[in-house]
């Protein structure tokens, strides 16, 4: 065994925080290390830059713009990234419909289409949950019929994140409502332009809108975006949950806010002294890290397993469960950390450039919100009460 | 023993509960917390009539003469129905310092106008490096005349920007005392905003603030003992409102368990939510024990029998209102996330509650020092 890095790690490690630190806009990197709002365009900005190195999609196949990168090289990057305060790469176009049609997709399709995504030209969101069917994602209704060349789809789609934003919607539809659940169902690519589309913003509980109802009232789509087959599209939907749930544990983001954490503690003080020496909240800092640890080389391990051609088993869901438990752990040191101040709302300081200060302490206007916000990380992307059925499945048929 | 309520806390929870029930649902609040205002003038002149703005004073004052266990009636009530009206600090906490520390003119000249609804109070006394410690003080009031002048900066004070009046906490050359400050005062400002839970509150800035020898409220020097016996009895009351939190947090759970459906069937006959919503209980009940013990305790004059009843309360419930909070929000999938249902908001309310008045390291601490 060994658990260090390369040489080779290392140098990569270096040209990618050179790079993060020369390309990335300030004002961006700023609003991502407060914590701010950040716009469709600070986005897609990075995301350019990103793809002007060829970073955009490492995990892309070498021939549509891919990096064949080892595992640990992808760890390196997406902590590098997340140390830098890099915006999220918006995973919907990159990392969940591209590899649906890599695997599943005509020719033309992958021709229209991929190479929008990688240059970020075309915004996408995910048109899979329904108010009727959240866990029970087969249970959709939304309906599309099939006339002449085109289907004509009505239903509705909710929790839709970022719809506002997107160009494009990839969407379950129930194309064969006599079919058993799971058979009926097929996955097509909606232009969110299309008569009929109609985003309606929902607010969270942090003050926040990054979610949506999307209507659609006799949307006409063309046959031609209909991917895979007919009837076929659970199965484009299941291999694309596969791979949202991957990195959603978010191991170098945890290690980036709990890096901030310390840097808010140390400037807090209790009876005179910094926050970060009281005993109680070391402690409850410590015991994250431990755990976060662990998860990090879980995480390596599972990684290692893949490369060798195993198929994963309960791994995905079990980093998915503990990876967002620590990030929500976290959120709620922060709101310790912030006391009375956590209490303040203050919208306005968590836009960009916005004169409206926090209270206390710096950026602690985020930090409640931050802790309502990301209650969200254990309900989507599979519950974690779904992940546990899932690993209790494999754990009982051993 | 008697866990009873009387005849009397009876009525009285009845007729708020009423009260919530007929005025306070989920879009007649929504409407006030969007208010100028950001409480109703309305309900406010309906406490006044249903006698809740005098509850704790003495009956020759105008009061009804209410203890610790009257309070945690109305604020378990409130907490069911998110009430943002400034009633704790206002009657909770500010008359809590008036029965402790004022004189009987003071008294005289400010009741009537609590009672009546006229008058709205506010305590300033948190700063920006005190955190939970009540005893951190760093305003001065610089003796000039026969009174004194007041600079420094108060922070997160609930209810100041409806206050008529401020109690005010700065340092003498005797020590930490207590001041009657008008809101209307030349030299004091606010930067008002609303709060997670929908509430309001304002720093609120003192600078050379004149008031007279008459606007000293209880001994030069000496007011911390008042102030530590009236946060006690506003943390009951915080602890109270989170019962009433947490008990609407888990009947609207499990309503919401045995309507939803998915996989064919209601949620709640999955083996893991219903665990979950034990759970839940369980620490509605562990809440609402020590709340009680708190409300009964949180008029000692012993104090250190006081501080172990009302820190171990907020201990438990600020350990149980997170699990609560965040468990409730978790059953309720995507919908526990949206502004647009209540059960996210006894959540947030919840977690402005876990951060009033001392977090649970600070009582844990407190708890054993007692
Ligand atoms: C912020 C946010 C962003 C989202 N973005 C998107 C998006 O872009 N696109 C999209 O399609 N969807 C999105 N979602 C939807 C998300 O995938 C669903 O919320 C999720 O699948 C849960 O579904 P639900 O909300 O209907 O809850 P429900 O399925 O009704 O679940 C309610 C509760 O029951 C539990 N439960 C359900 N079934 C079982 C079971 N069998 N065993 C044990 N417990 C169970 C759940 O875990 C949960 O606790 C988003 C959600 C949120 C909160």
């Amino acid at each position: 065994m060994d658990l260090r890095y390369s040489a080779e790690d290392l140098a990569f490690r270096d040209e990618v925080r050179t790079f993060v630190r020369e390309n990335l806009p300030g004002h961006i990197r700023d609003k991502v290390a407060a914590q701010q709002h950040l716009s469709k365009d600070d986005y897609v900005t990075w995301q350019k830059i990103l793809a002007g190195r060829g970073w955009l999609a490492p995990h892309w196949p070498r021939e549509w713009g891919g990096c064949d990168w080892s595992p640990v090289e992808k760890h390196i990057f997406d902590e590098e990234l997340n140390f830098g305060n890099c915006p999220r790469i918006m995973p919907f176009g990159l990392k969940m419909l591209a590899p649906v049609l890599l695997r599943f997709g005509s020719e033309a399709q992958k021709q229209r289409f991929l190479p929008k995504i990688l240059s970020s030209e075309e915004w996408w969101c995910q048109g899979y949950s329904e108010p009727g069917a959240g866990s029970d994602l087969a249970g959709l209704k939304t309906r599309a019929e099939r006339r002449g060349d085109h289907y004509v789809v009505t239903g509705q789609k909710t929790w839709t994140t970022l719809a506002q934003y997107a160009d494009w919607m990839f969407v379950l539809v129930r194309t064969d409502p006599a079919a058993k659940k799971q058979e009926g169902i097929s996955f097509l690519l909606m232009d969110m332009r299309s008569k009929g589309v109609t985003v309606r913003p929902i607010r969270t509980i942090d003050g926040s809108t990054e979610i949506n109802d999307v209507f659609l009232d006799a949307v006409e789509v063309p046959v031609e975006n209909l991917v895979g087959e007919e009837n076929k599209g659970w199965t484009c939907a299941k291999y694309l949950l596969g791979h949202e749930r991957s990195g959603i544990a978010g191991i170098a983001y945890s290690k980036k806010m709990l890096d901030k954490l310390r840097r808010v503690a140390a400037e807090e003080t209790i009876g005179g002294k910094p926050l970060l020496e009281h005993g109680p909240f070391r402690d409850k800092i410590a015991r994250i890290e431990v755990e976060l640890m662990a998860l990090e080389y879980t995480n390596l391990r599972a990684l290692a397993n893949e490369t060798k051609g195993n198929v994963p088993g309960p791994e995905p869901s079990i980093l998915k469960v503990r990876g967002t438990e620590i990030q929500q752990a976290i959120t709620e040191l922060f709101v310790e950390a912030a006391g009375p101040y956590a209490i303040p709302f203050l919208p306005e300081a968590l836009e960009g450039g916005s004169n409206v200060e926090s209270l206390g302490p710096e950026g602690a206007a985020a930090f409640a919100p931050h802790y309502l916000n990301w209650r969200k990380t254990s309900i989507y992307g599979g519950s974690n009460e779904i992940q546990k059925n899932i690993v209790s499945k494999i754990l009982l048929r051993a | 023993m008697d866990f009873g309520l009387n005849e009397q806390q009876q009525l009285l929870r009845d007729s708020i509960e009423r009260f919530v029930q007929d005025e306070y649902g989920f879009d007649a609040r929504r409407r006030i917390v969007a208010s100028e205002a950001g409480y109703s003038p309305d309900h406010w002149r309906t406490f006044a009539e249903l006698g809740l703005l005098g509850l704790p004073f003495a009956e020759e004052e105008g009061g009804i003469g209410g203890d610790g266990v009257d309070t945690m009636v109305v604020m378990e009530a409130f907490g069911k129905g998110l009430v943002v009206e400034p009633f704790l600090p206002t009657v909770v906490l500010c008359g809590s310092l008036l029965k402790l520390a004022a004189s009987p003119a003071q008294r005289a000249a400010l009741l009537p106008g609590i009672i009546g609804g006229k008058r709205r109070l506010a305590f300033a006394h948190g700063e920006r490096r005190a955190r939970h410690d009540l005893g951190h003080v760093e305003a001065n009031a610089t003796p000039a005349g026969d009174g004194f002048v007041l600079d420094g900066t108060k922070s997160v004070v609930f209810g100041a920007p409806s206050a008529t009046d401020f109690i005010v906490s700065a340092r003498t050359p005797a020590g930490i005392s207590l001041f009657l400050v008008d809101a209307a005062a030349e030299g004091l400002s606010l930067r008002p905003y609303a709060t997670i839970d929908g509430a309001r509150a304002a720093e609120v800035m003192l600078k050379g603030v004149r008031v007279g020898g008459d606007a000293l409220l209880g001994p030069d020097g000496g007011a911390l003992p008042a102030i530590e016996h009236a946060v006690d009895i506003a943390t009951a009351a915080v602890c109270a409102e989170a019962v009433g939190c947490m008990q609407a947090a888990v009947d609207g759970t499990r309503d919401y368990l045995n309507t939803r459906e998915q996989f064919g069937t209601r949620i709640g006959n999955f083996q893991a939510l219903q665990h979950a919503l034990v759970d839940m209980f369980i620490e509605l009940e562990q809440s609402r024990s020590l709340a009680i013990v708190a409300a009964v305790h949180c008029d000692d004059a012993d104090a250190a029998q006081r501080r172990r009843a009302v820190s171990a309360a907020k201990v438990q419930i600020g350990k149980s209102g997170r699990i609560v909070g965040q468990s409730a929000v978790q059953l309720h999938g995507g919908m526990g996330m949206t502004e647009e249902m209540q059960i996210g908001h006894y959540f947030k309310r919840l977690t402005a509650i876990e951060q009033t008045f001392g977090d649970g390291d600070h009582h844990l601490a407190r708890f054993q020092a007692a």
